[in-house]
């Protein structure tokens, strides 16, 4: 496949289309309306089903439905949007039917804006709707990862039959850049078990995520976390540059991780040895690999696009071992390699201690701008 | 011995439709769903559809819809059916799929997708059931209760300057172009069954001709929400709900018409 120049948010709905996605539900909102305009040609082109539904909720509920039926099915949307599709990602976890779902997040909260942003994290990770569950999230740094995770996506949506989240932010979604998109699959209907698609030569089934008694209801959510556990131990995924001597190591996802790798380029022409440790599956989350880097490395720098959402995640791994520097820019501001230098030198100039909050001494710098 | 004189197949002229599931109700005595179950399990059967039929049950009473039309079945969140019963047609096109829901689900919390879902033309089938009232959360003021009529969130009666007026879903819905066949019937006495029995066979063949969006509504009873007994509440829908709903086709799209059932 030669490489070519395509948009974010384009690349994606195509690498879907070849990943083999049988049907799209989708309602208009900024930085993603190119998914959802994408596929309105691409997929009724190829005789799949595309609905531009009436608002979040009845996008996600149209998944719903069709992920219902075992088909491979998905939606995208920003940040106020998917907090609107909550409902139904938690009725579709309880019901352990598969979807993937792509977030293009943008600055918060309320209606905030449409810049780049990674506020959706804990949301997107560790929150969201009602009830115990847990999706599986990747958080690609470029369009090229975007696009090559998209069938993995897919895969694990239905090898787990949870709900898939590719977490990108606007800039990802909107940059265009060179990328060699995935060879076209052809649309694949697996006959599941459970899905109800009509009780044609079989019993009739029924898929739900009421179970009004309770002992039951315990041994559902059991049912879901043991699939969590095994997605816990077969699907972590990150990538490590420069790290194999590294005294220091900044840990960012996304288009932080990517705008970082500059800055330890940078610092290591001026002579600190500094690495980059990039997590893509963002839940489940690489807690042993952090916890490997802590022995190595004299301390970490968390950069995120947010207030410090995933450095929970980190200071989880790290507990207090090492000492934590934590940078953070808000309401779709993306840092600048040059800041995320200026913080390498500061971290080993100054080093804070294990036991320091991080996010608190952030906090009092911003503050002190 | 006058029940096993009278019970042997000669005098068979009643049994349990094959549609429905030999389960034990968990619906009040004398409410109208069992009856309304009972109409959808036999046009299906009679159409030979069981197999290829796909229902969404609601949220409110008829939440246990599936565990007595013997169907494929899914439940939706509350409101969302139609919206979900769009994303099973669209994948499975040559299904028949219809919601079962009440006023509460389709006429409040879920009259975005309800209207949404007539206006695509989207060829699904919802079996409507209107009693006025929120029955199993135990019967406050729905967005269909008359005015006057008390319930446990308008304990005084429907006050319509305060809680506004009730919302006539059938005759809404046949203002737009994407619905094919919309109606609306009662479950008070036998005549009446068997024209909402016809009016759900049309409803599901407007679907199987790919005829767009429909809608049978089912003028039902709430005895325990009414607070009357079962014989009572079927007096009181013919006296009170039928002059505030009336009967009569809605809307039957031209090609709908001609179909010949």
């Amino acid at each position: 496949m030669p490489r070519e120049l395509w948009e974010g948010n384009e690349a994606i709905a195509e690498a879907a289309v070849r990943a083999g996605v049988e049907a799209y539900f989708g309602y208009p909102i900024t930085p993603q309306n190119e998914v959802l305009e994408y596929m309105s040609h691409r997929l009724p082109e190829l005789g799949r089903a595309f609905v531009q539904a009436e608002s979040e909720p009845a996008a996600i509920n149209m998944v719903y439905g069709a992920a219902c039926t075992g088909a491979r099915v998905m939606t995208s949307s920003s940040s106020p949007g998917i907090s609107l599709m909550q409902e139904g990602l938690s009725y579709i976890a309880g019901t352990e039917v598969p979807m993937v779902l792509v977030d293009v997040m943008r600055g918060g909260p309320g209606l905030g804006n449409i810049a780049p942003s990674q506020g959706d994290y804990a949301q997107i990770c560790h929150g969201g709707g009602h009830g115990d569950y847990h999706p599986i999230v990747l958080a690609p740094a470029s369009i090229q990862e975007a696009v090559d995770l998209m069938p993995t996506a897919f895969e694990l949506a239905h090898k787990y039959r949870n709900i898939c989240t590719i977490l990108i932010d606007g800039s990802i979604g909107q940059m265009r850049e060179p990328v060699q998109l995935p060879e076209m699959q052809p649309v694949v209907r697996k006959e599941y078990d459970w899905a109800t698609s009509g009780a044609i030569g079989r019993p009739r089934r029924i898929l739900s995520s009421i179970y009004l008694d309770v002992p039951t209801e315990e041994r559902i959510n059991l049912r879901i976390l043991s699939r969590w556990k095994e997605a816990e131990k077969n699907e972590i995924r990150f990538r490590e540059y420069y790290v194999e001597d590294a005294e220091y190591v900044i840990i960012g996802f996304g288009t932080a991780g990517r705008v970082a790798l500059s800055s330890v380029r940078a610092a290591r022409a001026q002579g600190i040895k500094v690495g980059l440790f990039r997590p893509i599956s963002v839940n489940p989350y690489p807690y042993k690999r952090v916890e490997e880097l802590c022995k190595q490395v004299k301390s970490f720098l968390v950069v995120e696009m947010n207030t410090g959402q995933m450095l929970k995640d980190v200071q989880r791994a790290v507990r207090n071992r090492i000492p934590i520097r934590f940078y953070g820019r808000l309401g779709g501001v993306v840092p600048f390699p040059d800041e995320l230098t200026r913080e390498i030198h500061e971290m080993v100039k100054n080093p804070s201690k294990p036991e320091d909050d991080p996010a608190d001494l952030w906090y009092q710098r911003m503050m002190a701008r | 011995m006058v029940a096993t004189a009278i019970i042997n197949p000669e005098n068979l002229v009643y049994a349990r439709p094959i549609g429905l599931t030999e389960t034990p109700s968990h619906y009040c005595p004398g409410c109208t769903h069992g009856t309304a179950h009972r109409l959808v399990a036999e046009v299906l059967q009679e159409m030979n559809m069981l197999d290829h039929a796909i229902g969404v049950a609601p949220v409110g009473c008829a939440v246990f819809a599936y565990n007595y039309i013997d169907t494929d079945f899914v439940e939706a969140a509350h409101g969302r059916a139609p919206a979900m019963a769009t994303g099973i047609k669209r994948v499975f096109p040559d299904r028949i799929v219809f919601t079962y829901q009440g006023d509460g689900d389709l006429a409040s919390i879920g009259m975005a997708e309800t209207v949404h879902a007539a206006a695509r033309g989207e060829n699904i089938t919802i079996i409507f059931i209107n009693n006025a009232i929120y029955g199993m959360t135990g019967g406050q003021m729905a967005p269909t209760t008359l005015p006057g009529m008390k319930t446990t969130s308008s304990p005084h009666g429907r006050d319509v300057e305060a809680q506004g007026f009730p919302i006539r879903m059938a005759e809404m819905l046949a203002t737009l172009d994407g619905a094919g066949y919309i109606v609306r019937r009662s479950l008070h006495d036998p005549a009446n069954i068997r024209k909402a029995k016809k009016a759900i066979r049309t409803a599901f063949e407007t679907q199987l001709h790919g005829l767009g969006f429909s809608m049978v509504e089912l003028l039902s009873t709430c005895n325990t929400g009414w607070g009357v007994t079962p014989v009572e509440s079927l007096t009181w829908l013919e006296e009170h709900m039928i002059p505030a709903f009336p009967l009569g086709d809605y809307k039957i799209a031209p090609s709908v018409a001609t179909l010949k059932i």
